[in-house]
């Protein structure tokens, strides 16, 4: 680690701290956002998120070296953590941390991007099946039921076999597509029972067609419950990738993402456990916090909370 | 205000809702062969209890009814302007609602959308119909505010409806429904989820409204007080079936139908003294499977055998513009033989 590394990340660490101090803050003015913030775990869930995704985001200004970079495979072998290498180096010589850092980019882009994928793709079936109900109801949540009996990594693992090694889209794609049932169901729930208030029959009375009625007035109303399938979503995302990485179906090799960096370190655990330990607390601690967000959120957004 | 003469603006034919029930129970005949016509400018009143069909013929003339279980039966008629309603195509039908024909609710606590403020829901229907830019529904929408009395419409613009009171709300409802200027208004009971003060209040607005945009207005209500005051003709719905159709005074004065004659002596009068109220024995039947004949003439004090095997038709009464779907009418020594 050079000075400037280290500088980089102090800047890092007290932006993230700034951003949760200012969101609070300004929170704490409204009484729904005051609900937000009630428990101290969601300032620490945000300002940890907001820390990583910075570091994902100036990987190159806190990694020491590239994430691929063999900084000498005779002498700097697994080396143990040292002010050089503040998480020490793996079997190929490269430096932990800037693998960690810049498979921050991957592993929370997958997460985002596959959480936004499976939270958009389950709110229109859930949508589409509660609000038309009936046959097509029928026919949209028995193939949901379909797909929560077959065994998802079952699924992805045919598709890593169709597919011959996954680009980065395909796999985001892959895990959107097997994520959906369980935020469907949900959406569905909700929006059967949305249909039949009565300002759904005065937008209907109005003259609003059915996909101006279900995407203004009923989704809306719907938001808590998904913006919190969402956070959570997103962890769960996380955790597949890196079951998968872990496999080896996931990211391809010389890339990091904290699962694959977990992958190949696994064979060194007894002598250089630091290899996956670190990328293993990231992946903790970024579940840990959108749980703690999501908490958060499931307090702030629930309207039974809102004075009448 | 107009009276009946010139061609009807609403003209509703033999309309037939059925509900279809859970298994074994049957079909709901709620609205069955309802037939009654609206002028230009009038206000026409539909009186009657609970589970009469008043709610569902309003429903069904904006093709709301929730389908199933609920159809209208086909050989109905709803016709504006010469069109029939029943036959337009969703489009078609689109641009009649909220255009045309714009409807509020019984319960102004649930029928405005809680997550939008009270602005974005009456600015809607103007952006849906007139295509206007959101910037200008927006002014549109203070201005109604403004119409339907609300103080300080600039800031209320941007309230959401939980920080409104019921009265406000209502009012809020109504500049929703009028934003496009409708021809014709349905008031499904807009004044029961509200307190008397605040009832007499939504009551002139709307005959203020109506006199000032010169639309026709349906109002649904079960209190005939409402009606006395605000209706110039009424129809008395009774399972489903229009019982008696009238000018309001010559409802009030010669009440015709002994359905009728027992709405009117259950009201509560200040200028009589004071005794138990008089109830209409008995209930209202259910809808899947209404009585043989007159379907009133289980709680009719004058029923006789006619009355259980033959249903009378729509009968003249004299009056102008007055009928009534009963015997008595052919027979009227039996309502003096009675008393």
């Amino acid at each position: 680690m050079r000075l400037g590394n280290w500088l980089a990340l102090f800047v890092a660490l007290v932006l993230a701290a700034e951003i949760a101090r200012l969101t609070r803050q300004r929170a704490l003015r409204r009484e729904r956002w005051r609900r937000f913030f009630k428990h101290r775990t969601t300032s620490w869930g945000l300002g940890i998120l907001a820390f990583l995704a910075i570091v994902a985001l100036a990987a190159p200004l806190v990694a020491p070296f590239g994430p691929g970079d063999q900084l000498g495979i005779v002498d700097l072998r697994n080396h143990p953590p040292s002010w050089a290498f503040v998480l020490g180096t793996d079997v190929l010589s490269r430096d932990v941390w800037s693998r960690v850092a810049w498979g921050a980019r991957v592993s929370l882009g997958i997460g985002a991007l596959g959480a936004l994928v499976a939270v958009s793709l389950g709110t229109l079936v859930g949508a589409t099946a509660g609000y038309y109900s009936r046959w097509v109801d029928a026919l949209l949540m028995r193939g949901v039921d379909v797909g929560l009996a077959l065994p998802r990594i079952f699924i992805l693992l045919m598709a890593v076999a169709l597919w011959d090694g996954l680009p980065f889209a395909a796999l985001v794609l892959a895990i959107g597509l097997t994520s959906w049932l369980g935020t469907s169901r949900l959406v569905r729930a909700e929006v059967l029972s949305l249909r039949e208030r009565e300002f759904v029959v005065a937008a209907r009375a109005l003259g609003a067609k059915t996909g101006r009625v279900i995407f203004r007035h009923v989704l809306p109303n719907a938001a808590a419950p998904i913006i919190v399938s969402a956070a959570l979503g997103v962890g769960n995302v996380l955790l597949l990738e890196a079951s998968l990485s872990f496999l080896g179906i996931g990211v391809a090799p010389p890339d990091p993402s904290w699962g694959s960096i977990i992958a190949e370190g696994a064979s060194t655990i007894y002598t250089a456990p630091w290899t996956i330990l670190f990328p293993g607390l990231a992946i903790s601690l970024v579940v840990m916090s959108l749980n703690a967000v999501a908490d958060g959120l499931r307090d702030a957004l629930d309207p039974r909370e809102e004075a009448a | 205000m107009t009276g009946t003469e010139g061609p009807a603006l609403l003209r509703v034919r033999d309309l037939k809702t059925y509900f279809v029930t859970e298994q074994g129970k049957g079909t709901a005949r709620a609205v069955d062969d309802v037939s009654f016509d609206l002028y230009p400018g009038e206000t026409l009143g539909i009186v009657g209890e609970s589970g009469c069909g008043k709610t569902v013929t309003s429903l069904s003339i904006l093709r709301l009814v929730p389908e199933p279980p609920g159809h209208i039966l086909p050989g109905s008629v709803i016709e504006f302007e010469g069109r029939n309603l029943l036959a337009l195509a969703a489009p078609e039908l689109r641009a009649v609602r909220g255009n045309q024909i714009a409807m509020i609710f019984q319960e102004p606590m649930t029928s405005l959308n809680p997550v939008f403020t009270v602005g974005d829901q009456i600015a809607e229907a103007a952006i849906v119909h007139q295509h206007l830019s959101r910037k200008a529904a927006r002014a549109r929408a203070i201005e109604m505010l403004q119409l339907v009395g609300i103080p300080d419409p600039k800031e209320r613009v941007d309230h959401y409806p939980h920080q409104l009171s019921g009265g406000m709300r209502q009012r809020v409802m109504i500049a929703m429904a009028l934003v496009c200027h409708p021809k014709v208004l349905i008031a499904d009971e807009p004044t029961t989820a509200l307190d008397v003060t605040i009832q007499a209040q939504i009551l002139e607005l709307l005959d203020r409204l109506q006199n000032e945009l010169g639309m026709a207005v349906l109002l649904i209500t079960h209190d005939l007080g409402v009606v006395a005051g605000h209706a110039d003709r009424v129809v008395v719905m009774y399972a489903g079936r229009v019982v008696e159709t009238a000018p309001t005074s010559g409802l009030f004065e010669q009440p015709t139908h002994p359905y009728t004659e027992g709405l009117l002596a259950a009201v509560p009068r200040i200028d009589a003294p004071r005794s138990r109220l008089h109830a209409i024995p008995g209930q209202v039947p259910a809808a899947t499977a209404w009585p043989t004949g007159c379907r009133f003439h289980p709680r009719c004090p004058y029923a006789w055998d006619k009355c259980v095997t033959q249903e009378p038709p729509q009968l003249e009464t004299g009056a102008p513009g007055h009928t009534a779907r009963c015997w008595l009418v052919t027979e009227p020594e039996r309502r003096q033989a009675k008393r």
